[in-house]
């Protein structure tokens, strides 16, 4: 059952990166943002879409299993901490191996930086900084319970298949209501992940 | 810029209820469990002081604390669960604490005695006493009328006060007024003429409630971020959203309807829904009989806008018109909500009550969920009108024409009703008056015409023609770098003072630091040239406090009554709507619950409205619309915004939007040509655009200006400048014109590392801005 934790929905984004800048404001990487920002089809549409880290579990952190210098703690409330930077080689094994594109390596200081989902917030019970002011909720903090109550029919996505991979995130998307073939937390049978059948 | 069905629309689930005092989506359990006392005085946290205040930006207000550290400065910011926004905040309000202390403050004042001068620092005594003796000199020679003052709508209400206030006082001229004439002076005229009071009928709050809203003219995803919340809280529980814009907006996209209309065709689009409304027999006639006046002569005319000539005029299918007026009169519970794209045109005040006509029509009005709202652009827009710093009103809204009105308030002044001067004219007249030498000296408060106001030809020649020009501000911005003098002021953060927010909620900001050494508050400025002017004895104001006090007595009685908000009241509530007439009244959200209007015979008066085309005529030689507006991560003029790095990050420069029907590639330097000038841009290429519209943001002084190219077309009512609609053309050209740094003081550079994306030569991603994920 999924805990407390981010739920993404870009069907509500509306670019405006307030989640960038506020990300910025955390104690833990002040002046740096861990959360990416895509204008998905430039050009087309104004459509965008936020990356923060999935916090992936099954398998658990692909970044972490690759590190060499085990510099990346996965905490037992399953968050993926940013590299220990008195262990990180900056060596960048953890950029190639996430499948999500979310770990980067500060070239300078070579050491990698990425989301904590707030460690230092959520750990007092408050929520990410990105998900506090996103104003349109498509950054939302919390149990899928409360999700739902909110949004009422909202439906929600925590895997994904890469290849032959399928990858189970701590962070779960916001999905089409009538696409409801993902695995929602706490239960119903793989079906269909990203439109492919998967029975 | 597609349509969902209706039918499919009204088959949405069931509303869950949601009660819209306790939080709108996302936003129950967060912050403010955790140990910091929400909207508490200095609540002290490992030596953190967090203030409680609210944005400095836009009409939103939303409730921010400000974090200082043990030396009293202010370091950052901490989202607030203030009602208003429930902890959210938008780029502009995260990053809005770095101009506190930023290195390009203008720390002395600065002067000149002729603009051949470079600037040099002196003191405050030579900036207020050179300033004092030109204002003598150039009234002595021309008269007091020939001495001007132009405020701003982001200062606090006591400070508008102050301004319209020493206007008339201390400087006896008419001539004052204030830059939210290019704000929200359309609607603001349109709802005195139908409801006698001068604000939005409902609360944000009613947004939840409703089941259809109609978003006319606002890119409310950029321009007010925070507000989308409550729209997609709406659409939660089912509600319809209908976007009435040229461009496909991020709101647009997900909108059921989205109405992609010509720029400049507005109340043709309007009247031609209220013909099917009336056709279709949708309207509330009950309503309209018992609270309205002029009802027949608005059906006669509407009558002439069927909805196929309207198709016609605003480029749009007729189908479309016809299932606008179905959803909107079928909702039980409908709303608009509109701003600067219906507003700034020479047709603004008829387009906003082509608005009210429809929302009237149907009986939408005075009810939860039901009724209209204005979207104010400055975090001022609304009270900085309400107590006469625009040229035609004195305090509590009261007319400067009226003589009974002008007899209260010179009782309050303690002056001769013969010594008060009677209405000046309009922000860009003014302009027009410098160039005719009938205004030869100005002082600027908090603006930034040479971005802000059009034809940027005509305001740099009536600035320059002008004999004397001093400016207020904390940073130097293109306006002040042409003054003679610059007084350098406080930010919101340094100084207390209350704002009106769209809802005309009146919200307090407190103080979080000292003002840096050497600067001054806007009232002891006001104050120390009203005493060198030798009317000491009625600006006797230690501060905010006081001039509050005063205000709440000159309000008292009026439609804009502020009598019962106190300072603690507003520490303790968080914000109080006015009118608000005395200390128990809890405030009045939401207008005409009753069915009376603020009229003398409790009436809506209903105003018949004609479409008329825009002023700058298309030819051959210019067959584009060029329409202007804001991204997310700038403000205004940009004055503020343009210094603050991950801002110019996000957004470093403007370009021009333009359908891919031109041929153009996303880059290509395109050279926009107006009446008034050409400039060029960086193409970004989108299909979110009409094939006969250009849009060019307006934060960016020349070369880069939008404002360079649009017109000084005025609506005759508002004397709104016509901003959204002018004629152009487009043409390759060779590269773009380059952002210029943003001034500084003598002797400092703009702080450089605000400034690294300044001179890329790319569009930004998307409107919005450059995407984050390509960069790091
Ligand atoms: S703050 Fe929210 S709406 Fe804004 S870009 Fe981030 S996720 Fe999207
Ligand atoms: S600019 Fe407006 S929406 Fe953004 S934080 Fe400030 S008040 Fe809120």
């Amino acid at each position: 059952m999924m805990g407390r934790t981010i739920f993404i929905d870009p069907g509500r984004c509306i670019g405006c990166q307030a989640c960038v800048s506020a990300c910025r404001e955390c104690d833990s990487h002040r002046g740096k943002s861990m959360i990416h920002l895509d204008y998905t089809e430039p050009g087309m549409s104004v459509a965008s879409l936020p990356s923060v880290c999935m916090h992936c579990e099954d398998p658990v952190a692909p970044c972490a299993e690759v590190c060499p210098a085990d510099a990346i703690l996965v905490t037992a409330d399953g968050v993926v901490q940013q590299a220990d930077t008195t262990r990180c080689i900056g060596c960048s094994n953890c950029v190639n191996a996430c499948p999500f594109g979310i770990p980067k390596i500060d070239l300078q200081a070579k050491l990698q930086m990425k989301c904590n989902l707030c460690y230092d917030r959520t750990a007092y019970g408050l929520a990410p900084m990105c998900a506090t002011v996103c104003p349109t909720g498509a950054l939302f903090y919390g149990t899928l319970e409360e999700l739902q109550a909110e949004r009422p029919g909202v439906q929600v996505a925590d895997s994904f298949v890469f290849g032959d991979v399928v990858v189970q995130t701590g962070v779960a998307m916001v999905v089409p209501a009538d696409k409801v073939q993902w695995p929602v937390p706490g239960g119903l049978p793989v079906v269909e992940i990203n439109g492919r059948d998967v029975r | 810029m597609t349509a969902t069905d209706p039918a499919k629309a009204a088959s949405r689930p069931v509303p869950v209820s949601i009660d819209p005092s306790i939080a709108p989506p996302g936003t129950r359990n967060f912050r403010d469990a955790g140990g910091i006392p929400a909207d508490k005085w200095h609540a002290d946290q490992n030596g953190e002081t967090l203030v409680p205040t609210h944005c400095c930006f836009c009409g939103v207000q939303c409730g921010m604390y400000l974090r200082v550290d043990k030396g009293g400065k202010v370091f950052g910011v901490e989202p607030r669960n203030h009602d208003i926004n429930r902890m959210r905040l938008c780029p502009k309000g995260i990053n809005a604490y770095q101009q506190v202390n930023h290195p390009d403050r203008l720390t002395s004042p600065l002067m000149r005695r002729s603009r051949d001068e470079e600037f040099k620092e002196c003191s405050w005594d030579e900036a207020l006493d050179f300033t004092v003796s030109e204002i003598r000199r150039i009234q002595a020679e021309h008269g007091n009328d020939a001495f001007g003052l132009l405020g701003g709508a982001s200062l606090f209400s006591e400070k508008t006060y102050l301004v319209g206030k020493f206007a008339r006082v201390a400087l006896k001229t008419k001539h004052v007024d204030y830059n939210g004439r290019l704000c929200m002076v359309s609607a603001a005229g349109a709802n005195k003429l139908a409801f006698g009071i001068d604000r939005a009928g409902n609360p944000f709050s009613d947004i939840l409630l409703s089941d259809c809203l109609l978003i006319a003219g606002s890119n409310v995803g950029e321009c007010f971020p925070v507000m989308t919340q409550y729209l997609w809280g709406a659409r939660d529980r089912g509600a319809t959203l209908i976007v009435i814009d040229p461009r496909e907006t991020a709101v647009a996209r997900t909108a059921d309807i989205h109405v992609a209309l010509k720029p400049g065709t507005d109340s043709a689009f309007f009247n031609a829904v209220l013909n099917v409304v009336i056709d279709q027999g949708l309207t509330d006639e009950a309503y309209l009989a018992a609270n309205t006046t002029g009802w027949d002569e608005v059906k006669k005319t509407v009558a002439e806008y069927p909805p196929a000539r309207s198709a016609e005029i605003c480029g749009i299918p007729a189908s479309q018109i016809v299932q606008v007026a179905r959803v909107f009169a079928g909702a039980d519970r409908a709303m608009a909500w509109h701003a600067r794209g219906i507003e700034h045109h020479s047709q603004g005040v008829e387009n906003c009550l082509s608005v009210i006509n429809l929302c009237v029509a149907t009986g939408n009005i005075g009810k939860p969920g039901a009724g209209y709202g204005t979207i104010t652009g400055q975090g001022n827009g609304q009270g900085g009108r309400e107590h006469g710093q625009k040229s035609d009103l004195l305090p509590g809204g009261r007319s400067i024409t009226n003589p009974e009105h002008r007899k209260q308030i010179c009782q309050i002044w303690g002056i001769e009703e013969s010594e008060l001067p009677g209405a000046g004219t309009s922000m860009m007249e003014m302009v027009w008056q410098m160039q005719r030498k009938e205004i030869r000296g100005l002082i600027g408060i908090c603006n930034n015409p040479f971005v802000s106001l059009p034809n940027y030809a005509v305001v740099k020649d009536g600035y320059d023609t002008a004999e004397f020009h001093a400016q207020f501000d904390f940073f130097l911005s293109e306006t002040a770098a042409n003054a003679h003098v610059v007084f350098p002021v406080t930010t919101w953060a340094e100084d207390e003072g209350v704002m009106a927010n769209a809802e005309a909620r009146v919200v307090k900001h407190n103080k979080a630091q000292e003002p840096p050494a050497g600067v001054r508050t806007d009232t002891w400025v006001i104050c120390e040239l009203a005493r060198r002017l030798g009317a000491g004895q009625h600006f006797d104001f230690p501060g905010s406090r006081e001039v509050f006090e005063e205000l709440r007595i000159a309000s008292a009685g009026t439609v804009n009554d502020y009598y019962g908000i106190t300072y603690d009241r507003l520490d303790e509530t968080g914000g109080i709507v006015w009118p608000c007439p005395s200390t128990e009244h809890p405030g009045t959200p939401r207008l005409f619950e009753d069915g009376r209007s603020y009229h003398a015979d409790g009436k809506i008066h209903l105003q018949v409205v004609e479409w008329h085309p825009p002023m700058d005529a298309y030819t051959e030689e210019f067959p584009l619309s060029l329409t202007t507006g804001r991204t997310v991560a700038h403000f205004l003029s940009g004055n503020q915004t343009r210094r603050l790095g991950a801002l110019v990050e996000q957004t470093p420069r403007p370009w021009v939007e333009v359908h891919p029907s031109h041929g153009f590639r996303n880059g290509d330097p395109v050279r926009v040509v107006t009446r008034r000038g050409s400039e060029v841009f960086p193409a970004l290429v989108t299909e979110a655009i009409r094939p006969d519209t250009v849009f060019i943001p307006y934060h960016w002084p020349v070369p880069t200006a939008a404002n360079a190219l649009t017109i000084d077309a005025l609506d005759p009512r508002s004397k709104i400048p016509e901003y959204k609609v002018c004629a152009a053309r487009i043409e390759a050209a060779e590269r773009v014109d380059e952002v210029p740094a943003p001034p500084t003081a003598p002797g400092h550079e703009a702080y450089p590392e605000t400034q690294v994306s300044r001179t890329d030569p790319l569009p930004p991603t998307a409107p919005q801005g450059r995407g984050t994920a390509e960069r790091s």
